[in-house]
């Protein structure tokens, strides 16, 4: 593979300092992700995972170390050049999905393409076609309070995709959902990095995690286990198990 | 994104808010419909001024009859009908700073031309009149000096009355009748419009005093050198108060007694109309300092609602930057929210302060003024405040941390 892994860290530290007292919040931590992968990071919290997605995320530096997000080295970055990478090479999704309440579902799956200078038809043409792809083709006028939280997730990974990035970074993306929404939700994920896009998913959820090919552990900042699962769990699969059950509860 | 977009989508956000943001306005609305109002009144005192000057012809003292007080009962101002042309000799005899003393009687006739009529105001004047009230001859000519002192039938017309008798036609040479009476026209008044009363000045004609006296006005054939009006010019506005107090211990002496009343009424028109005016710029400068007040108050109200703002929306900031909103975006999209709050609050206290120097110009009779280099002002002044004031908060949302914000309750 000539392209550059989506995600490399090199001995990456951070260190917050509060007054007197240093907190390595992460401590010499390095691997890399490759392009087209589904990678959970677990740990327990103040693990560290938090801080690596916000550096995964490019939306914090480390401390020490390299980090080349998409071959790009962001560890001496401004801050608009973060912004940058962040609208062009990552794609959030959120445990409280992060709608804007006053926008309807296709424009807030637009919004970030406002801030790469596309015009306005060309924004909402890919917003509409992005809906309908996580299956909301009927709900792009509705606004968020609107819409249940499965709906909202999927508004939220649209709008996570609609700049083509070259990963979503998900943080506990199914942890407001019930859990047949929620596997809903990881049926998507999947889907889509069948298509070759490649997923990260911050979670402390062991279930959630083994929907990955591969998951990171994280225990008081330091990477603790890099394990590959050979067989993920499928969510469409048990979706469909289910069923029957479900709609006979309905 | 592009200016239009940032407009809507700061339109929306203080749509989403509109009670909050129209009483955020309220100090930009007072503000500004204050200095719109202040300009008005400022400037139409002012313009009120010149018109009444230009009217008046400057420098100029006006005599007429004082009120006739006859066994207690106070009859209306010239009632007593006693000032005469000798009043206007003497005048002329002892004011040395006079330009000119111009006797005038004045009535209302029917002129006739041909087919055409048209009733109107007579003045008897002297050549003098035109000097005095900086009025010239647009066509023709003024009176000869035979015709002013044997009283000529000559007419010289108002614009109006030209109109009215002559359409098209040239009236020079032409003879038409008042009160039965031929007069040739021998000039036409260059026009002067209307007064600030509304009043058209050019629906007037002037003949020779005798003339007036003699053959059109019926009231002056028992009193034949009785006059209606002394117009008084002085040479300039440095001799003017000099020249009031001459013609008034002038008239003084010709009218020692009082126990009728006053004899007389001497007006300084400009000075009236100046201390008219005084009071209302100093209405004009209260209003300024109201309009800074509350500019100031606007302002802070807008920086104000706008750090509540930025609080409240403290998440979207927060997700705005995740997906690649930069700190400048995030600073403008405030900034223009903070500048449409002013330009909104600007624009309805425009359109009040429009409305207020209607109704000023409709009580005080003066021009309407409210200038587009005024309303520019307006709404460039409401900018910079939006500006100003919107800095600060739209700062402290661009510097936000993404990460804080977005974890931010």
């Amino acid at each position: 593979m000539s392209a550059p892994p989506v995600v490399a860290v090199e001995g990456v530290s951070k260190i917050y300092s509060t007054g007197d007292v240093e907190v390595r919040a992460l401590d010499g931590v390095g691997f890399t992700i490759e392009r087209g992968a589904f990678v959970a990071i677990m740990g327990p919290s103040g693990s560290g995972k938090s801080t690596l997605m916000n550096l995964i995320g490019c939306l914090d530096r480390p401390s020490h170390g390299r980090l080349l997000i998409d071959g790009t080295d962001i560890s001496a970055l401004s801050s608009d050049a973060l912004a940058t990478i962040r609208r062009r090479t990552i794609g959030f999704v959120f445990q409280t999905f992060h709608l804007l309440p006053r926008l309807t579902a296709v424009d807030n799956v637009a919004m970030p393409l406002s801030y790469t200078g596309a015009p306005v038809g060309e924004r909402r043409k890919r917003a509409t076609a992005l809906l309908a792809a996580v299956g909301l083709d009927d709900r792009a006028r509705h606004f968020p309070p609107q819409l249940s939280g499965g709906q909202k997730q999927r508004v939220a990974i649209a709008r996570a995709l609609v700049a083509d990035p070259a990963m979503v970074l998900a943080d506990e993306p199914t942890g407001a959902l019930d859990t047949r929404t929620g596997r809903e939700i990881l049926a998507l994920l999947q889907s889509l990095n069948a298509k070759g896009r490649t997923i990260v998913v911050v979670t402390h959820d062991e279930e959630v995690a083994r929907h990955a090919g591969r998951i990171l552990r994280f225990r008081d900042g330091r990477l603790v286990g890099d394990e590959t699962i050979e067989a993920p769990l499928d969510a469409a699969e048990r979706l469909r198990g289910e069923n029957p059950r479900k709609e006979a509860a309905e | 994104m592009s200016a239009i977009e940032a407009v809507r989508m700061a339109l929306a956000a203080l749509g989403a808010n509109w009670l909050r943001s129209a009483l955020t306005m309220l100090g930009m609305v007072i503000g500004v419909t204050a200095v719109i109002a202040t300009f008005a009144i400022g400037v139409g005192a002012q313009v009120a001024i010149g018109k009444v000057i230009a009217n008046l012809g400057s420098n100029v003292l006006m005599v007429w009859p004082g009120n006739a007080n006859i066994g207690g009962t106070r009859g209306p101002s010239g009632a007593s009908g006693r000032l005469s042309e000798r009043d206007a000799d003497a005048l002329r005899r002892e004011l040395d700073g006079a330009l000119v003393v111009a006797p005038t009687v004045s009535g209302n006739v029917q002129a006739v031309n041909g087919n055409l009529n048209w009733q109107t105001r007579v003045n008897g004047v002297t050549n003098d009149l035109f000097i005095a009230r900086d009025w010239e001859i647009a066509d023709g000519r003024i009176f000869s000096e035979q015709e002013e002192r044997r009283g000529g039938k000559v007419v010289i017309l108002g614009e109006t009355v030209a109109d009215q008798l002559f359409g098209d036609t040239d009236p020079i040479g032409a003879v038409i009748r008042l009160q039965r009476v031929p007069f040739e026209v021998v000039g036409v008044m260059r026009p002067k419009g209307q007064t600030m009363f509304g009043q058209d000045q050019d629906d007037v004609m002037f003949v020779p005093l005798d003339a007036a006296r003699l053959r059109l006005v019926g009231r002056f054939r028992s009193r034949p050198d009785q006059v209606d009006m002394i117009t008084i010019k002085a040479r300039s506005a440095e001799v003017l108060s000099q020249v009031e107090e001459e013609a008034r211990s002038a008239l003084d002496r010709r009218y020692p007694q009082a126990e009728t009343g006053e004899a007389y009424n001497l007006r300084n028109m400009t000075q009236i109309v100046e201390a008219q005016t005084s009071a209302a710029r100093t209405l004009s400068r209260l209003l300024g300092v109201v309009a800074t007040i509350a500019l100031v108050v606007g302002g802070i109200g807008i920086m104000n609602i706008m750090l509540v703002s930025v609080t409240e929306r403290t998440r979207e900031i927060g997700l705005r930057m995740a997906v690649g909103a930069r700190r400048r975006d995030i600073r403008r999209q405030f900034l223009v929210e903070a500048v449409m709050l002013a330009l909104l609050g600007g624009t309805i206290g425009i359109i009040l302060g429009a409305a207020v120097s209607i109704v000023v110009a409709s009580l005080t009779g003066w021009p309407l003024v409210i200038a587009p280099e005024v309303i520019a002002i307006a709404f460039g002044f409401s900018a910079t405040i939006g500006v100003f004031f919107g800095w600060y908060p739209a700062t402290k949302a661009a510097r936000l941390d993404p990460i804080e914000a977005l974890r931010y309750e």
